[in-house]
């Protein structure tokens, strides 16, 4: 089972990264850009039948390695 | 006093740190980062770098290594724990400080002699230091804008809990004397107990007056005191 984990920073968290790419894209001509945050995205496959126990699993990852929760948001989503 | 300094892939400032608590007659040990046990250790000195090549997250490979259980035990035990540069970043991660330290806020990477003040001197690690004493200490960083929620912050402050602020040379803490974008100019914090100090600056860099200044000498000699 294949799942994707898309992590942000909250949105109380300055995003200076984003806000640069956001600058960009406006000086390339860009128009109607409101916002960008940039956040990083994990594609993991884990050998588990049961969706409900991947998902718990990948939760436990999230919290114990994958996000800060002082400054990130995560969202878990299957793949395949 | 017997020290250790733990040796992660990617430290590099292990051995200026143990040059640095040898010159003030520490009994320094380095430790791996893959041994399982600490020798007896009056300071854990954990040092600046780049564990892990930075991935994922400063410091977040490494708060999770095998001998970071034993420096977790040995400080909630008492001893003293000084985490300098990726040191601080991993201590916020192993959660023994909190809040965390954000990419600086003009995304570069800092390399600079700055000031900074010693905002508490009632302390193991600053007893030496004058209250509001301005030192000049170098910084090496992309990742120190300190972070953390507002109630911490609050604790922070009330408790006394703040090491050191950047300022200026006059010791005014403004946003044009904070380097990084720290929150209230925070470049180094206590936890509540006040035997763990997490701090950007390098003091190991500035013991030696012939390539730098001697103005960290006084944290090695506070904890000796």
């Amino acid at each position: 089972m294949k799942f994707s984990v898309t992590v942000t920073l909250k949105k109380d968290v300055l995003d200076p990264q984003g806000k640069v790419v956001k600058n960009t894209l406006v000086n390339m001509g860009i128009n109607n850009l409101k916002s960008i945050r940039q956040g990083k995205n994990f594609e993991i496959e884990i050998d588990e039948k049961d969706q409900l126990l991947a998902e718990k699993k990948i939760d436990e990852m999230c919290k114990k390695l994958l996000v800060n929760l002082i400054i990130e948001d995560y969202k878990i989503s299957k793949i395949l | 006093m017997k020290s250790s300094v733990i040796v992660f892939p990617g430290s590099n400032c292990d051995r200026d740190i143990a040059v640095a608590l040898k010159k003030l007659q520490f009994e320094n040990q380095m430790v791996w980062h893959k041994d399982t046990s600490l020798p007896k250790s009056d300071l854990i000195v954990i040092p600046g770098g780049f564990s892990y090549g930075d991935y994922l997250r400063s410091g977040a490979i490494a708060g999770k290594s095998t001998i970071i259980d034993e420096v977790i035990k040995a400080a909630h035990a008492g001893c003293l724990i000084l985490g300098i540069c990726n040191g601080f970043q991993i201590l916020t991660e192993t959660g023994l400080l909190k809040g965390t330290l954000l990419r600086n806020k003009n995304l570069k990477f800092i390399n600079n002699d700055v000031h900074i003040k010693v905002m508490n001197n009632d302390t193991k690690f600053s007893n030496k230091y004058k209250k509001d004493q301005i030192l000049k200490i170098n910084i090496a960083h992309n990742e120190g804008n300190y972070f953390t929620n507002i109630k911490h912050l609050e604790e922070l402050e009330k408790e006394n809990l703040i090491a050191f602020k950047y300022c200026d040379e006059n010791g005014n803490s403004n946003e044009k004397s904070n380097p990084n974008g720290s929150l209230k100019n925070i470049a180094g914090i206590f936890n509540e107990n006040k035997n763990i100090l997490g701090m950007m600056p390098h003091p190991e860099r500035m013991v030696d007056e012939m390539i730098s200044n001697n103005d960290g000498v006084n944290l090695f000699s506070s904890l000796l005191n």
